[in-house]
């Protein structure tokens, strides 16, 4: 069986950062396998600007964006497999890929970085009653149909879900030549970021309805419209408040889902909340030498976190296949009062790094509240925020300094007052 | 006198801006910082934005060549501009960064190409 030091699931952003960072920390033998037919993943059909604020100092496109990452990949020398899709993955590090040139091939990896990403939550998932007509697309389908493939989606849009890639699509349609009538949010506030709603939504004259949902899709063959309802605060509809939309196209954008079947199948734990693998400080899962990053570890809000994250993950399976493995005691992070998660889930005090950075998202919009943090019940820190919202994440240091005199056993994380 | 209701985009805050436009004078309220306050100002008064769009390619791996205006262009010309992207067509190979449309509906910005295809 062919052994390569470092293999790497996925070359979208995650993969490319964690490679390069692999690589750069002396491994050579590192191998992409990426299932589509070019590196970069999402961010090829991500043609709106808005990327790489925080890493570049730069609003890029997703295309430009991602072509700093392959291109540094070509540079480096770094050899990866296109057209690739990994079928198993196992607890001993044995990874089955097929392509049309080898067939299925087994190969042993000292170190895994799982970056496959993130799924967008069908409407299977959805239970939105009606026909099944032509006409229905998740907002994502719809961005790769017209900004990679060059068709035209539809002529007369609603869009149920107000996520980021929902509000971006509402604008592109709009500049294509399409109307779109509304987007409906089933919450009280909206997923997308605040930006988005202003220059995707309010520039265009698009209504945003909020704690309203589609309670019926229209038409057998093709959509012909959609019935949309108010709902309560149990995000139940109000009988009474339907009203008809026409539209021959329906876009869903109501969440993301990380893509965790290859995990899973590996054995690898996962974390009811963010649907990710549970992972330590060094982004390692408790399968030892399988690391996750990116979408795959849980939804990020920027790109940019996404490569920052990523870029860690390859060092630290770098680091496991020159020998230092992550070890020791364990201490158990968890959000709790407002805080739905975090990420990491597990800081090993042992062998951790100077300072680690621990992501969350938060359950609802507060303003004006605290983000705290307690060791064993005993609070560290507090800081003041202005604003937390469920559609961007916020992150807190631990410091490995603060373990010196004592080693708690829980670290928990909260908003208060 | 006119008045608009922004929400400021500067940061996550959002904060609801009043802008008042009296002549020449123009007046931020509601804003929480300076960044707010120009973001308020230029708004009104010079809004402009990043069009960013996909022309059709030919001899290339790929149909679509992702585009975008090199600057800011009027917020009134964006449909204008899309218009001169929907008309352009582009031969493979192209570099990121290269000119598709140069000086776009004499804005004064080229639009370029945002992705390399051989």
């Amino acid at each position: 069986m062919t052994q390569h030091d470092i293999i790497i699931i996925g070359g979208g952003p995650a993969g490319l950062a964690a490679a390069i960072a692999a690589r750069k920390a002396g491994i050579g033998d590192v191998l992409i396998l990426e299932r589509d037919d070019k590196l970069g993943g999402i961010l090829n059909q991500c043609i709106h600007n808005g990327f790489g604020l925080h890493t570049f100092g730069a609003e890029l496109t997703g295309p430009e964006y991602a072509e700093r990452y392959s291109d540094q990949v070509e540079e480096l020398g770094i050899p990866y497999k296109l057209r690739t899709i990994v079928a198993d993955v196992s607890e001993n590090r044995e990874v089955t890929y097929v392509n049309s040139t080898e067939g299925v091939v087994t190969v042993k990896a000292g170190a895994i970085v799982l970056a496959m990403g993130c799924r967008e939550r069908p409407r299977g998932a959805l239970g939105l009653p009606g026909y099944r007509p032509a006409g229905i697309f998740t907002a994502g389908t719809a961005q790769r149909l017209m900004n990679v493939e060059g068709y035209s989606v539809g002529k007369k849009v609603f869009i149920l879900g107000s996520g980021d890639i929902g509000l971006i699509m509402a604008r592109r349609m709009t500049l294509e030549g399409a109307q779109v009538c509304c987007v409906a949010e089933l919450m009280p506030y909206s997923g997308g970021l605040n930006r988005n709603i202003v220059q995707c939504l309010r520039d265009f004259n698009i209504p945003l309805l909020l704690s309203h949902t589609v309670t019926k899709i229209h038409g057998k063959y093709r959509v012909e419209g959609v019935t949309v309802s108010q709902v309560d605060g149990n995000r139940r509809p109000i009988p009474g408040t339907e009203e008809f939309y026409e539209c021959d196209t329906l876009l869903l954008s109501c969440g993301l889902l990380p893509e965790n079947e290859l995990s899973r199948q590996a054995g690898v734990g996962i974390d009811r909340v963010t649907g990710g693998p549970v992972v330590d400080d060094s982004l390692m899962t408790d399968i030892p030498g399988v690391f996750a990053c990116g979408n795959v570890l849980h939804v990020h809000d920027l790109v940019d976190y996404v490569s920052e994250e990523a870029s860690r993950a390859g060092e630290h399976a770098a680091r496991f296949v020159k020998g230092s493995v992550p070890e020791g005691r364990e201490i158990r992070l968890e959000g709790s009062g407002g805080v739905r998660y975090t990420v990491p889930q597990l800081i090993r005090p042992d062998t951790m790094a100077d300072s680690v950075v621990v992501r969350f998202r938060v359950a609802d919009v507060y303003r004006d509240k605290s983000i705290a943090v307690y060791y064993d019940g005993v609070r560290v820190q507090k800081r003041k925020k202005r604003i937390m919202a469920p559609g961007e994440m916020e992150q807190i240091t631990i410091r490995k300094d603060g373990f010196a005199a004592s080693v708690p056993e829980k670290i928990t994380v909260t908003v208060e007052d | 006198m006119q008045s608009y209701e922004l929400t400021c985009i500067q940061c996550p805050i959002g904060c609801a801006l009043t802008v008042t436009v009296d002549g020449d004078a123009v007046k931020v309220t509601g804003n929480t910082c300076p960044r707010g306050e120009a973001y308020g100002v230029k708004e009104v008064t010079a809004p402009s934005r990043t069009v960013t769009s996909t022309v059709a390619l030919t001899g290339g791996a790929l149909r679509r060549l992702p585009v975008r205006t090199a600057g800011d262009v009027p917020k009134a010309k964006i449909f204008e501009v899309m218009e001169q992207i929907k008309k352009t067509r582009v031969k493979a190979p192209v570099k990121l960064g290269d000119t598709v449309i140069e000086n776009v509906c004499g804005t004064g910005t080229d639009v370029i190409a945002t992705k390399t295809v051989k």
